[in-house]
C-alpha cells in the first residue's frame, strides 16, 4: 500500500519518523518519536507490497489485535495501531540491546547460565499464558532482555489469543512458523495448546547448552514430520558432563506427547529455579534416543497424536497450579499442620497436575548471630526439612509433584510472600496461629500474608471445638 | 456511538428488559434490532411494544421469519413454533401485526448492514452454520460488517482480502475489533431463547468508532419468563428450554 508515508520527517498519527532500524521479511522497523509519550519507540511496518508473502498481511492482523491487548513486563509496551485502510502500523516501547539471537556464537552456554535464562523465559511465557496466548514463535531472536533482568517477548505475528478470532487457522495448508522450534503437534494444525510454546523453549534450551540443534534445521514438511516420531539424542550423549536435572527438565520439554511435558511454563519455570529439586526420572540418565520399535510404533500409531477438543487455556492454567503450604514445625502446632494436610489433600486431589512446595521458615535473629548447628550439633536447616518431608508424606503425593523448602528469614511473613511471587505460585495455605502473647507482641503472619499476597490465600484453622460453656443463652441472637 | 444489537428476543419480556438494562448501563447510544420479536415466548404485547417504542426512538429493526409468519401463514415452521405463532397472532393488535409486516428485511448504515438470517437472500431464512455458509452471506454485500441473528447461537466470521474464512465462538465480555482489512459476519446469540447450551441471555455491543464487537451474557428470571410460557398453554418444551438454553 503507501508506503510513501513512511519516510523520515514525516508524521503519522503524531508520530515522527526517525530512521530505519531494521528491514525484516516481514516487516521494517522505525526509530519514532511522539510528543506526549517519553519512551523510545519503535514503528512496524508490514511489508504488503505486490509480490510480497501475503502471510505478512494476516500475521501483521494478528500482531494488531494482540498487542494492544498485553500487559505486564514480558511483553513490549504497545502505543498505537493504525490499520491497513491508510497505513498499518503498531507503534511499541523499544527495548534497548539485542535478541538472544546474537547469543548464538557464544553457544553453548554455561550449564547454569542457560538455566537462569531459561527460567526467565519460562516464567515470561507463564505470562503471557495467564493472558490467554500461546507465543507460537518462541526462538532466540523473538527474545530480549530488559535491564532490570526480565525476558520480554516480542513478534506476535504468529500468536493465538484465545479470546480473538484466530486469523492463520485457514491461512496456510502448512503450518507457519520457525522449522527448528515447531511443536509436532503443530503439524496437525493445533494451535490452541500452550505447551507448543514450551517443547520451542525446550528447543532453545537444548540448544544453548549443546550448542547442537535438537531436530537439526530441517525446513522440509517432511523433514520436520520426523519429529512426531524420532525423539532427539539425549544431551547427555553429547556432552557427558551434562546435568541429569538439567537432561530431566530438557527431555520433558521435548515430550512428543504435549500431555508429558511441564503442565504449564510455571511449573517449568519453578523446576530450573531449584535445580537440586528435580524429581529424576528414566530420562535423566539416558544416553540413547527411544529404541527403533517405539519410534516405528509412534510412527504408524499416530492415533496416539490425535487432535484433542478446543482446549481453553485460562482452564488448562487454572488445573495445574502451584500450592504452597507454610508449615510450623515447631511444637504444639499439630492440630494446626493436621488441618493444613487436611486441606491439601482437598485440593490436590481434585487437581492432578498441580504441584505442592511445602515451606518452613527458619526465623533469624534480628540482633543475634545465628549459628546454623543446635547446641547438640544438629543442622536445624536438615531437620526442618526433614520435618517438612514427614508432615507431607501421609498425601502420598508422587515426588515430582512435591518440593520441600526452608527459608532462612528474619520476617516469615515476608518470606513466604517473596517465595510466592518468584515462583509464580497461585495459591498459599497456611495455618492461622493461635492466640497468643506472642502474636499480639508481633502481628499475625497469616494476616500478613492474606493481605499482601498476590495470588489466592487459604488460612487454616484445627476444627472447631465447642465454644465454652457461658451463664444462660447470653450469646445467642436476639428474637424478634 | 455504541450500538446495542439484539437478536431473536422472541417474546420473552424478562431477558428482553435485563438486556435493555444491561445495554443502557454500558451506555449505548442506539438500539439495533435483528429481529423475531416474538414467538415461542408469553409475551408478545409487551415485546412488540416496546420494540415500537424504541424504533419510534431512533431504533433500527429488520424483520425475522417469525414476525413475517404472523402476517403470512404460509411461512413453513416446525409443529411447536406453529403453534406459538398461532397463539401469538391472536394476542397482537392490528397495528402491531402491521408493525411488524411492514419492518423491511435488509438495512445499511454506513459499512454495516442488519438482517435477521443472512445476507445473500434474506427472505429464504437460512441458516449461518459454517464458515462456507457465512462466505456466501459476506460475498453478497458490499458491508464490510453484517451482523444478523436467526440461529441463537453466537459466533464470528471473517473473510480476508484472498478470501480465506475464520470462524470464532466469541468470549462473552471480550471485545474484539473488526479489522478494516477484512470483511466480518457477527452472528448473534438469542435474547429470548438461547441455544448454545448457556440459558443467559444474550445481546452485543458495537462501537463504531473503535469497531469494537462485544458479546454481552445477562442473566435474567428464566423461570418467570418459564412460567409465563406454561400459564400461557404454550408447548411446554419452550418452557423447559429456556433454563437448559437450548
Amino acid at each position: 500500500m503507501v508506503n510513501s508515508l513512511i519516510e523520515p520527517g514525516a508524521i503519522l498519527d503524531g508520530f515522527t519518523i526517525g530512521e530505519c532500524v531494521h528491514h525484516g521479511g516481514m516487516a521494517t522497523l522505525w526509530s519514532v518519536t511522539h510528543p506526549d509519550i517519553a519512551a523510545p519507540l519503535l514503528m512496524k511496518i508490514p511489508r504488503v507490497a505486490e509480490g510480497e508473502d501475503p502471510a505478512a498481511i494476516v500475521s501483521f492482523e494478528m500482531e494488531m489485535m494482540i498487542l494492544p491487548r498485553l500487559k505486564g513486563a514480558h511483553v513490549p509496551a504497545c502505543f498505537g495501531t493504525g490499520d491497513f485502510a491508510r497505513q498499518a502500523y503498531v507503534v511499541i516501547e523499544r527495548i534497548p540491546g539485542e535478541t538472544l539471537y546474537r547469543r548464538l556464537p557464544a553457544l553453548p552456554l554455561s550449564y547454569d547460565e542457560a538455566r537462569v535464562l531459561g527460567a526467565k523465559i519460562a516464567a515470561a511465557l507463564a505470562d503471557l499464558h495467564r493472558q490467554n496466548v500461546i507465543h507460537h514463535d518462541i526462538k532466540p531472536s523473538s527474545i530480549m532482555l530488559r535491564a532490570t533482568g526480565e525476558a520480554v517477548l516480542i513478534d506476535y505475528g504468529l500468536s493465538h489469543h484465545n479470546h480473538l478470532p484466530d486469523l492463520l487457522q485457514e491461512e496456510f495448508r502448512v503450518p507457519f512458523g520457525t522449522a527448528p522450534y515447531m511443536a509436532p503437534e503443530r503439524l496437525f494444525d493445533i494451535r490452541d495448546d500452550p505447551h507448543s510454546d514450551i517443547f520451542s523453549l525446550g528447543v532453545l534450551l537444548y540448544f544453548f547448552t549443546t550448542g547442537v540443534r535438537p531436530f537439526g534445521e530441517a525446513e522440509t514438511l517432511r523433514g520436520m514430520r520426523r519429529r512426531l516420531w524420532r525423539d532427539p539424542q539425549p544431551p547427555r550423549k553429547l556432552k557427558p558432563d551434562y546435568p541429569l536435572w538439567l537432561q530431566e527438565i530438557v527431555l520433558r520439554c521435548l515430550e512428543i506427547e504435549p500431555a508429558r511435558r511441564y503442565p504449564t511454563a510455571s511449573q517449568l519455570a519453578f523446576d530450573l529455579g531449584h535445580p537440586d529439586q528435580v524429581k529424576l526420572t528414566a530420562r535423566a540418565g539416558r544416553l540413547d534416543r527411544d529404541p527403533l520399535l517405539t519410534v516405528w510404533r509412534r510412527r504408524f500409531n499416530q492415533g496416539i497424536m490425535m487432535p484433542k477438543p478446543k482446549s481453553d487455556i485460562a482452564a488448562q492454567l487454572a488445573a495445574s497450579p502451584i500450592v504452597v503450604v507454610a508449615v510450623d514445625t515447631a511444637d504444639g502446632s499439630d492440630e494446626t499442620n493436621a488441618a493444613l494436610r487436611q486441606t491439601a489433600k482437598r485440593i490436590l486431589a481434585s487437581l492432578p497436575a498441580a504441584r505442592l512446595a511445602c515451606l518452613n521458615v527458619l526465623k533469624l535473629g534480628r540482633l543475634t548471630i545465628d549459628r546454623t548447628l543446635d547446641e547438640e550439633g544438629h543442622n536445624k536447616h536438615v531437620d526442618r526439612l526433614v520435618a517438612l518431608k514427614h508432615w507431607a508424606s501421609p498425601l502420598k503425593l508422587d515426588e515430582s509433584r512435591l518440593t520441600v523448602h526452608v527459608l532462612e528469614a528474619v520476617d516469615p511473613a515476608s518470606a513466604i510472600l517473596e517465595f510466592a511471587d518468584v515462583n509464580q505460585v497461585d495459591h498459599i495455605i497456611l495455618g492461622a496461629r493461635e492466640n497468643s502473647t506472642l502474636r499480639s507482641l508481633l502481628g499475625s503472619v497469616s494476616s500478613k500474608v492474606t493481605s499482601e499476597a498476590h495470588c489466592t490465600v487459604t488460612v487454616v484453622r484445627p476444627p472447631r471445638a465447642a465454644a465454652p460453656a457461658g451463664p444462660g443463652d447470653r450469646d445467642m441472637p436476639p428474637v424478634f | 456511538m455504541l450500538l446495542a444489537l439484539f437478536a431473536d428476543i422472541h417474546a420473552n419480556r424478562q431477558a428482553f428488559a435485563a438486556c435493555l438494562e444491561a445495554a443502557r448501563s454500558r451506555r449505548a447510544e442506539r438500539f439495533i434490532l435483528l429481529g423475531d420479536f416474538v414467538g415461542y415466548g408469553a409475551d408478545p404485547e409487551w415485546s412488540v411494544d416496546t420494540v415500537m417504542r424504541l424504533v419510534e426512538e431512533g431504533a433500527v429493526a429488520v424483520r425475522g421469519n417469525h414476525d413475517n409468519a404472523i402476517g403470512t401463514p404460509s411461512e413453513s415452521m416446525n409443529e411447536v413454533a406453529q403453534a406459538a405463532i398461532e397463539w401469538t397472532r391472536s394476542r397482537l393488535s392490528a397495528t402491531q401485526r402491521a408493525f411488524l409486516a411492514e419492518l423491511p428485511l435488509v438495512r445499511d448504515e454506513d459499512d454495516r448492514l442488519y438482517v435477521h438470517s443472512e445476507a445473500s437472500n434474506p427472505a429464504r431464512w437460512r441458516y449461518v452454520q459454517s464458515a462456507a455458509d457465512a462466505a456466501r452471506s459476506i460475498v453478497a454485500t458490499t458491508a464490510q460488517v453484517t451482523f444478523c441473528g436467526h440461529i441463537h447461537r453466537p459466533a464470528l466470521y471473517s473473510m480476508s482480502a484472498t478470501a480465506k474464512m475464520t470462524s470464532f465462538v466469541p468470549t462473552p465480555g471480550v471485545g474484539v475489533q473488526l479489522l478494516k482489512s477484512r470483511c466480518w459476519l457477527a452472528v448473534l446469540g438469542s435474547v429470548g431463547q438461547p441455544r448454545d447450551g448457556n440459558p443467559a441471555a444474550c445481546f452485543a455491543t458495537y462501537d463504531t468508532e473503535t469497531r469494537e464487537v462485544t458479546y454481552c451474557r445477562v442473566a435474567y428470571d428464566v423461570d418467570a419468563a418459564a412460567n409465563r410460557i406454561r400459564a400461557n398453554g404454550l408447548p411446554l418444551w419452550l418452557a423447559d428450554r429456556l433454563s437448559q438454553g437450548r
